[in-house]
């Protein structure tokens, strides 16, 4: 495997893109740092510049609003950079679908790695998807 | 003499703009404050139009995560004033039990913000830990951590099991000791007391001007509280008081949330005693032609929904004031005159709803160079703390 | 001061100015007026009576433009909704603004989504819609 996907996949560093959510889900990733779920100690931060991420975060629904803006956060990330959809407006627009607002969903515009459901998904549910996503980007590095 | 421009960042700020807030800053001081908001607008009030009474209240609980049941507490209580009618008692009180828990946890998250803002991360992390036990309760009653999905017009969607009632009060109960113990840390805490005493003061004139509503107008002395004045669901039923705090500035408003804390547990405590046995739905069919207003204290103030309806199965027009909406245009008058270390704290200080404070970053605005960004606002804050600390400890 | 005083004071200040009262119940009162007394009767409600502004409301309807003027009388948990029909197609009416500050973001989003014009508003701007929304599409007008 290249050392930098063997670095990506050991302590992966998250930057959190709020494309126009309720909330629930930011606060709900934010859980994840607090002590009852800790993800800290796998290694995983959040970090305040996209530059310095290898993943980020998608929550929301992406209104007209953010849609230049969640472009150029793209843009600056350092590839290879996995982008994680948490939650159902950001899977699939969830209630908000065909809202006047809101006309597309998030993988119109980014390229997402992987689909974490719920409204808002648990913390386990997230660090399950993370470790599925570590695992299987191992899995397709090494070929298989 | 040339101002600077500062916009300020939230949280997590975005790269570039647009900036939620631009603050003008000459010096070290703060002269103007331009607010910028719509990030996060979904037009709710338009998807109502076209979904049925009873959607809609599960497209209102997606306006906010962390205030959600509100928005289905004010719309069933703007339903039940169209109808006319009487909600069943037992609905009434989970109602209530279910609007107390979520001020709880709000103010909790509220507070451990505020602590990480301020530069004191122990407080961030305990209070987001104590925050989880109310989340369990809330999982055990309704079977998710966040949008409960409890409400509907004419009642609950869903009852509350009575063998569950001694395990909710004793985790009530376990909580006391926390609150105990934030309450002392904050109001015997010099460094504390330094940082927020005097800082962005709301007078009681800002607070009739701006129309503020919630503890930020209540730790300016003026004793609103859609609970108490317009009293709906079972809070005329049970015993408790008003929190309010003289003094407008960011101390006040920590104290009054923290108070407001144990007036919920205690209101809960109540609830549970008090719940008579009994239906918990009118199983309403049809909405005939009217208006209808309603208004529920969320844990950032008042809420307001307002429903007219043809007789049809959507509603013609719901329209929706949530607080922060007044509380945040407040900081218009709160932020000017002070300094930037403390703008941060003065700003979070209204408990803007996370979904209302999205982006903000820091720019110069002679080179339109991008100095400091939210991360920057939040480290000076913190910076400002330790100095503080410091001299104290002297 | 008692509802029936606050009442009886009104219909007295306004006399045939008032289009239609419905004392819907205790605590919800709707007033329908001309628009040239509104200000005034703003301004009695807000400096006298103590009201509190909650908020406007805008409906299109067959007669035009409705606007409702919610202010809450928190002493008695009352509400007053004062309705004021504005024609179209250029609906407008005098700012609050000089009398309230908290009106500026209110009557800003009441521009925004119903095309109403505010006269001597300081600060007309998108509030909520993107910067390159149309010009003269109002999302909650029904003649679109």
């Amino acid at each position: 495997m290249s050392i930098r996907f063997k670095a990506l996949t050991k302590s992966i560093w998250v930057y959190h893109l709020s494309t126009g959510s309720c909330n629930n889900c930011d606060i709900e990733i934010l859980d994840l740092l607090t002590p009852r779920f800790d993800v800290e100690r796998f290694g995983i931060t959040l970090v305040g510049s996209v530059r310095h991420a290898d993943a980020i975060l998608v929550t929301g629904a992406l209104n007209l609003k953010t849609i230049p803006r969640v472009k150029r956060v793209y843009e600056q990330a350092a590839k290879p950079c996995l982008v994680i959809a948490i939650g159902a407006c950001a899977c699939g627009q969830g209630i908000f679908k065909n809202g006047p607002n809101t006309p597309n969903p998030v993988d119109s515009i980014l390229p997402v790695d992987i689909y974490i459901p719920g409204c808002p998904p648990k913390p386990e549910a997230m660090i399950a998807g993370i470790v599925k996503l570590i695992e299987h980007v191992r899995r397709k590095k090494k070929g298989l | 003499m040339a101002h600077k421009i500062i916009p300020i960042g939230p949280y997590h700020p975005l790269q570039e703009e647009p900036e939620f807030f631009r603050l003008h800053v000459d010096g070290e001081r703060v002269v103007d404050i331009d607010i910028q908001i719509g990030y996060n607008h979904r037009m709710i009030e338009k998807i109502s139009e076209s979904k049925s009474y009873d959607q809609v209240t599960f497209v209102v609980e997606r306006i906010c995560g962390i205030c959600s049941t509100s928005h289905p507490f004010a719309y069933t209580n703007a339903i039940d004033d169209l109808l006319g009618v009487q909600v069943p008692e037992r609905a009434l009180y989970i109602r209530t039990i279910i609007g107390e828990l979520e001020r709880l946890h709000s103010h909790l998250l509220w507070l451990g913000l505020a602590g990480h803002f301020l530069g004191y991360n122990t407080v961030w992390m305990w209070a987001w830990k104590c925050r989880e036990p109310i989340l369990d309760i809330f999982e055990r009653v309704t079977g998710n951590r966040q949008h409960y999905a409890m409400f509907k017009p004419g009642g609950v969607r869903r009852d509350m099991d009575e063998e569950d009632f001694p395990w909710i009060r004793k985790t009530l109960k376990d909580l006391i000791p926390t609150l105990d113990m934030f309450k002392g840390a904050v109001m015997d805490d010099p460094v504390i007391r330094a940082r927020t005493e005097g800082v962005g003061v709301l007078t009681k004139e800002d607070v009739r001007n701006y129309c503020v509503v919630g503890p930020t107008a209540r730790a300016s002395g003026v004793a609103i509280d859609v609970r108490k004045d317009d009293p709906y669901a079972a809070y005329d039923k049970v015993e408790w008081k008003v929190i309010t705090y003289e003094g407008g500035d960011v101390f006040s408003k920590l104290v009054v949330r923290i108070l407001e804390m144990y007036e919920s547990v205690n209101i809960i405590l109540q609830c549970l005693d008090k719940m008579p046995k009994g239906p918990i739905d009118l199983n309403i069919k049809d909405i005939p032609p009217g208006e209808g207003i309603g208004r529920h204290e969320a844990p950032r103030g008042e809420v307001f929904h307002y429903i007219m309806s043809d007789g049809g199965n959507s509603p013609i027009r719901h329209k929706i004031r949530a607080p922060s909406y007044m509380n945040i245009f407040s900081n218009k008058k709160a932020v000017i005159g002070e300094t930037i270390s403390d703008a941060t704290i003065i700003l979070a200080a209204v408990d803007p709803c996370y979904c209302c404070t999205e982006r903000m970053a820091v720019v110069d605005y002679k080179s339109g160079k991008r100095i400091m960004d939210g991360e920057d606002l939040i480290r000076l804050s913190q910076e400002k703390t330790a100095r503080l600390k410091e001299q104290f400890c002297k | 001061m008692k509802k029936e005083e606050i009442i009886q004071d009104i219909k007295h200040r306004l006399g045939n100015d008032i289009i239609d009262f419905n004392d819907r119940s205790e605590r919800r009162v709707y007033i329908t007026i001309r628009k040239t007394v509104l200000l005034d009767l703003a301004k009695h409600l807000f400096s006298v009576i103590q009201a509190r502004l909650c908020t406007l409301t805008g409906v299109d309807t067959r007669q035009g433009i409705e606007i409702l003027y919610h202010f809450s009388i928190d002493e008695l948990g009352l509400i007053i909704s004062l309705r004021v029909i504005l024609d179209k197609p250029n609906p407008e009416i005098d700012t609050l603004t000089s009398l309230i500050k908290g009106a500026e973001w209110i009557e800003r989003e009441v521009h925004e989504f119903l095309g109403v014009n505010f006269k001597g508003h300081p600060d007309l701007r998108h509030l909520l819609l993107k910067d390159d929304w149309p010009e003269g599409d109002y999302p909650l007008r029904r003649d679109r």
